[in-house]
């Protein structure tokens, strides 16, 4: 049991996605202009994230061994289809804005990295639990991203507003992006020791 | 593990990958259909609906061109006349296209716009969907006020440090009224729901 | 003009790492050395501009007439696998010496979100150009805005690259060393970069 536990915390500082294995920037720089939009990106990659690797465990032990990375690919992208036609229908708002990104999930390598480091060795339950410990990491480090962002550039913390007026643009823009990210690593590093 | 490669397993698992991939597709692609046009059609009417006066019935998607470049639009009845127009109009902004819908009433009063889709920097020009005093003077822009903003001699109040985006957003709302100047010459004669 | 505009916009104003966040990883990755850099740079270079014409061409005359567009994003990821292969044995037997200078970067190519993401974009958003009205690009534009893009890419990481190669000499604090002075580097050049914003 408490292995099982393991697999889904370990998400959070062990193998935390952005912070020690610094996978996946593109979406974190990106979408991260305020908490609410890197929570809702965490939560879309989250979502293929856990289908790809139960569909993978599944299909693994089938697949010939040198067309397994294209059959991946297949896969992920037909759950991130899944995932697009899903968001126009029922958060067509939502889909607006994260706009690009969600079609990038397929290039994403945190899940082509996890189909092959983990799913394709391990049973559908532990790769479930897997890609949803490790989706949650994700989502959390883009929220407190998404968090710090929005606190320096618009003085506010998922939309509600604590000071008056604007806040330091810049943060709001693509220099703040890799700059919070910067210093959040070197944070990261710190508490880490 | 993985199973061994020859060329028969491996063409037959890619086919089978794919073959499943799309019915998959294809089922989820037919539910979803009907609730992503509704939503893409609420969200149109939603815009259309923001920028006309309450209450008359909105015509299909119409399109005319001025200048070379073809616009869509929707007529608003009551009464048996067009009280409204919106216009579907697009410039080029600071940091690319600018998209609005602009109400405009026959007589070439602009009656209110939104704005459908920017790119303006955050914080300066995106100012331009929440900035009150500049998104509020749009509603009731009298018809013989000057479009364009206040630096270039006209009676648009600019968003602050943000002259381009206004420019941008002034002349959208222009080619608006310049349209439907075009589709109904005889302006002043047209009924308006300010006269009822 | 046109062509201008849109080569001046695609490589400094919308430059794709420093404004649009494209092709983030191997930026990062790759670009310790000012060699290594250039080589990826030409590899993206011309993976981009082919798989822009050719996502184009399928989108145009299979996708659109079908009425299957919401498969764009797996029929394009896999345009872009394959094509990469193909480059790749092409050029093993064409040319080996480009083969040895652009070879070992091309299997990196295929999960570039750089290379997908521009061949999305032409696809599906309108652009504005000068005093035009906002249209979708037809096949000589995407072709321009792609490689302009490309162009784009490759300075980014070749200024970034020469920037590195310097940092690596001097003394960082511990807790800096590696990606957090980098990221700290692309945020200044991408302050830089901004001032390049709304000439076009």
């Amino acid at each position: 049991m408490a292995n099982k536990l393991s697999l889904i915390t370990k998400g959070f500082i062990k193998e935390n996605p952005t912070f020690v294995l610094v996978l996946g920037m593109c979406p974190t720089l990106a979408t991260t202009t305020s908490a609410i939009n890197g929570l809702e990106m965490g939560l879309a990659t989250l979502f293929v994230l856990v289908l790809s690797n139960i569909a993978i465990s599944l299909i693994s032990p089938i697949v010939p061994d040198k067309v397994h990375i294209p059959v991946y690919i297949v896969v992920i992208a037909t759950f991130v289809t899944v995932l697009q036609l899903v968001m126009q229908a029922y958060t067509p708002s939502v889909y607006k804005t994260l706009g690009l990104f969600i079609p990038l999930i397929v290039v994403n390598c945190i899940i082509l990295g996890r189909a092959e480091a983990f799913a394709c060795k391990n049973n559908w339950i532990d790769s479930a639990l897997d890609g949803l410990g490790i989706g949650l990491g994700f989502t959390a480090s883009l929220t407190v991203i998404g968090i710090v962002r929005e606190i320096l550039g618009s003085g506010s913390v998922f939309g509600w507003k604590f000071i008056a007026g604007d806040g330091i643009l810049a943060f709001v823009m693509a220099p703040g992006a890799f700059m919070v990210l910067g210093y959040l690593l070197v944070l990261f590093n710190k508490i880490k020791k | 593990m993985a199973a061994k490669s020859n060329l028969q397993n491996m063409a037959l698992c890619l086919t089978l990958t794919c073959l499943l991939c799309s019915a998959i597709l294809g089922m989820v692609y037919a539910v979803t259909k009907a609730p992503i046009d509704a939503a893409a059609e609420a969200a149109a009417k939603a815009a259309i609906a923001e920028v006309l006066p309450e209450g008359g019935d909105i015509s299909e998607a119409k399109t005319a061109d001025l200048d070379g470049t073809t616009y869509e639009y929707y007529e608003e009845m009551g009464g048996g006349q067009v009280v409204a127009y919106a216009v579907k109009s697009s410039t080029n902004g600071f940091g690319g296209n600018l998209s609005l819908m602009v109400g405009v009433l026959p007589d070439g009063t602009i009656y209110n716009t939104k704005v459908l889709s920017h790119s303006e920097t955050p914080g300066l020009g995106a100012k331009c969907t929440s900035d009150k005093k500049f998104t509020s003077q749009w509603n009731g822009f009298a018809k013989d006020k000057k479009l364009a903003v206040a630096k270039d001699g006209g009676d648009v109040d600019a968003i602050t440090a943000s002259t381009i985006t206004s420019r941008a957003y002034t002349l959208a709302v222009s080619q608006a009224r310049d349209l439907i100047k075009m589709l109904d010459p005889d302006a002043t004669t047209g009924a308006s729901l300010f006269d009822k | 003009m046109e062509y201008f505009l849109i080569i001046i916009s695609a490589i400094f104003v919308n430059n794709i790492v420093l404004a649009q966040f494209l092709g983030i990883c191997p930026f990062l990755g790759v670009s310790n050395k000012l060699s290594t850099a250039s080589g990826m740079s030409l590899a993206v270079c011309f993976v981009i501009t082919l798989a822009t014409v050719v996502t184009y061409l399928v989108n145009q005359y299979l996708l659109v007439p079908f009425g299957l567009d919401f498969l764009q994003t797996i029929a394009f990821i896999l345009v872009i696998a394959a094509l990469v292969q193909i480059v790749e044995i092409v050029l093993k037997k064409v040319s080996p010496s480009l083969y040895q200078a652009l070879g070992i970067y091309l299997p990196l190519i295929t999960t570039n979100c750089a290379v997908l993401g521009v061949a999305i974009t032409v696809v599906t958003k309108e652009f504005t150009f000068g005093s035009a009205a906002p249209h979708m690009l037809n096949l000589a534009e995407s072709t321009v805005y792609a490689f302009a893009t490309a162009l784009g890419y490759g300075l980014a990481m070749v200024l970034f690259s020469g920037l590195r190669e310097h940092l690596a000499l001097n003394d960082v604090p511990k807790a800096f060393k590696g990606l957090p002075v980098a990221l700290i580097t692309v945020s200044i050049m991408a302050m830089a970069f901004l001032g390049f914003s709304g000439i076009v």
